[in-house]
C-alpha cells in the first residue's frame, strides 16, 4: 500500500525548519514522552529542528528528577541525546542540519527557575523573540 | 496545496478528531491535496476495528476509513504509539496501516502545511 | 501565521501563551471550546478586543452553533468562518502553530 503513494513523498534534498513545541509537564500526561520521540526521528531525516520549551514544558528539563516511586519512566535523561545530537550537528562541517534548544524567558521566570535548573543548555528567549522565530519555521508540531 | 494532518485524540474523549475530520472533508472539497494523516498519541485509537459508537452517534473510525477510501489517503497510525495502546493489525479498521513515526516527519517535509489537532 | 486555540479561556492558559508570542500582522482561530473567548460583555472579552488591534481574529461557526452562542453576541471585529475557512486560513498563512 506504501507505495502507491511514494511519488508524493519526493523528499530527497528538501530541507524544512521543523518546530517542536512542548508546552506539558512530564508524567501527569504521556504528552512530554512522545513529542521526545517524534525530535529524536526528525534526526534520521536531517532536518532542521527547534526544541522549544514553553509554559509548563519548562517542567520536562527540570533537574533532579526522580519518578522510582511512582514507578514511572524517568525521561529526564532522553534530553541529553537531544543536546547531543545538536552537538553532532554543531560540529559535523558536512552535516546541514541546525538544531536549537530554547525556554522561553517569560515561562521560566514565572515558575521561579534560572537556566541552572535545566539538566541541558538551553537558549533563552524571550515570547516577543520566540514568537518572531516561530514565524520563520515550516512545520510547527505541539503535543 | 498539500496538507498533512496530524491527529492527536481518540474519537470520543475530545473533539479532535472531528475537527481533524471536518477540516480534512473541507480541504479535499476545495481541490486541495491531503498527503497524509498521522495519527499519534491517543489519536491510534481512531483505527480500533473493535470500537462500537452508539448507533445514533458518529463512528469516526468508520468516517475516516469511508474518506480515506474515497479519496485514497494514507491514514497511518504510528507503531510505537498503537502498541502501547494495544492497536495492533488484527484490530486494525479498514483503510489505516501502521507504520513508523518517520511518516510524520517526512509528511512535514513533503507537504506544504501541517496542521495538528489534539488537546 | 496562524495561531490555534482550541481550549476555553476560563479553563486553561492557552490563549494567554498564545497572545504572548504572537507576532503583528498575525492570525488567530479559536475553534473547539476555544470560541467562548470572543464572547462579548464577558469577563475574558478583554483578551480578544486587546489582540484585534494587532491581530485578525477568526471564529469556527460550527463550533459556536454547536454550544449556542449566537453571532449577535460576538465581540465586534472578529469574523466567523466555517471548515473552508478554515482550510483557507492554514492555506493563505505560512505555519500553523496550534496552542494545545
Amino acid at each position: 500500500m506504501e507505495d502507491q503513494f511514494e511519488d508524493l513523498f519526493d523528499i530527497e534534498g528538501v530541507k524544512k525548519k521543523f518546530m517542536f513545541v512542548n508546552r506539558k509537564a512530564p508524567y501527569g500526561t504521556i504528552y512530554a514522552l512522545e513529542v521526545l520521540e517524534a525530535v529524536l526521528i526528525s534526526a534520521a531525516f536531517e532536518q532542521h529542528a527547534a526544541i522549544v520549551f514553553v509554559d509548563d514544558g519548562v517542567y520536562q528539563i527540570k533537574k533532579g528528577q526522580d519518578t522510582k516511586a511512582i514507578n514511572m519512566k524517568n525521561f529526564s535523561p532522553t534530553f541529553k541525546i537531544i543536546e547531543m545530537e545538536k552537538e553532532d550537528a554543531d560540529e559535523d562541517p558536512d552535516m546541514d542540519m541546525v538544531w536549537r534548544i530554547i525556554v522561553e524567558k517569560e515561562s521560566m521566570e514565572a515558575r521561579g527557575f534560572t537556566p541552572d535548573d535545566f539538566v541541558i543548555d538551553v537558549e533563552v528567549l524571550s515570547s516577543a523573540e520566540l514568537g518572531a522565530f516561530m514565524e520563520e519555521q515550516d512545520v510547527i508540531l505541539s503535543g | 496545496m498539500k496538507f498533512g494532518i496530524m491527529v492527536n485524540e481518540g474519537p470520543f474523549t475530545h473533539q479532535a478528531s472531528d475537527s481533524a475530520y471536518h477540516f480534512a472533508k473541507a480541504a479535499l472539497d476545495k481541490g486541495h491535496q491531503v498527503l497524509r494523516i498521522f495519527f499519534y498519541y491517543d489519536g491510534v485509537n481512531n483505527a480500533n476495528k473493535l470500537s462500537q459508537p452508539q448507533a445514533d452517534d458518529r463512528n469516526l473510525i468508520k468516517l475516516w476509513g469511508e474518506l480515506g477510501k474515497e479519496h485514497n489517503l494514507d491514514l497511518v497510525v504510528c507503531v510505537a504509539a498503537a502498541l502501547r495502546r494495544g492497536i495492533k493489525e488484527e484490530i486494525l479498521a479498514e483503510g489505516f496501516r501502521i507504520s513508523g513515526l518517520g511518516q510524520l516527519i517526512e509528511a512535514g517535509v513533503a507537504a506544504d502545511r501541517l496542521v495538528v489537532f489534539g488537546d | 501565521m496562524l495561531h490555534t486555540v482550541n481550549k476555553s479561556p476560563y479553563e486553561r492558559a492557552n490563549l494567554d501563551s498564545c497572545l504572548r508570542l504572537a507576532q503583528k500582522g498575525s492570525a488567530i482561530l479559536l475553534y473547539e471550546d476555544g470560541v467562548y473567548a470572543a464572547v462579548k460583555d464577558a469577563d475574558a472579552s478583554a483578551k480578544i478586543e486587546g489582540a484585534l488591534k494587532d491581530l485578525s481574529v477568526f471564529v469556527l461557526g460550527p463550533d459556536l452553533a454547536a454550544r449556542g452562542i449566537e453571532e449577535n453576541r460576538l465581540i465586534n471585529g472578529v469574523v466567523v468562518v466555517d471548515y473552508g475557512g478554515f482550510v483557507d486560513l492554514v492555506g493563505e498563512h505560512g505555519p500553523t502553530q496550534t496552542w494545545l
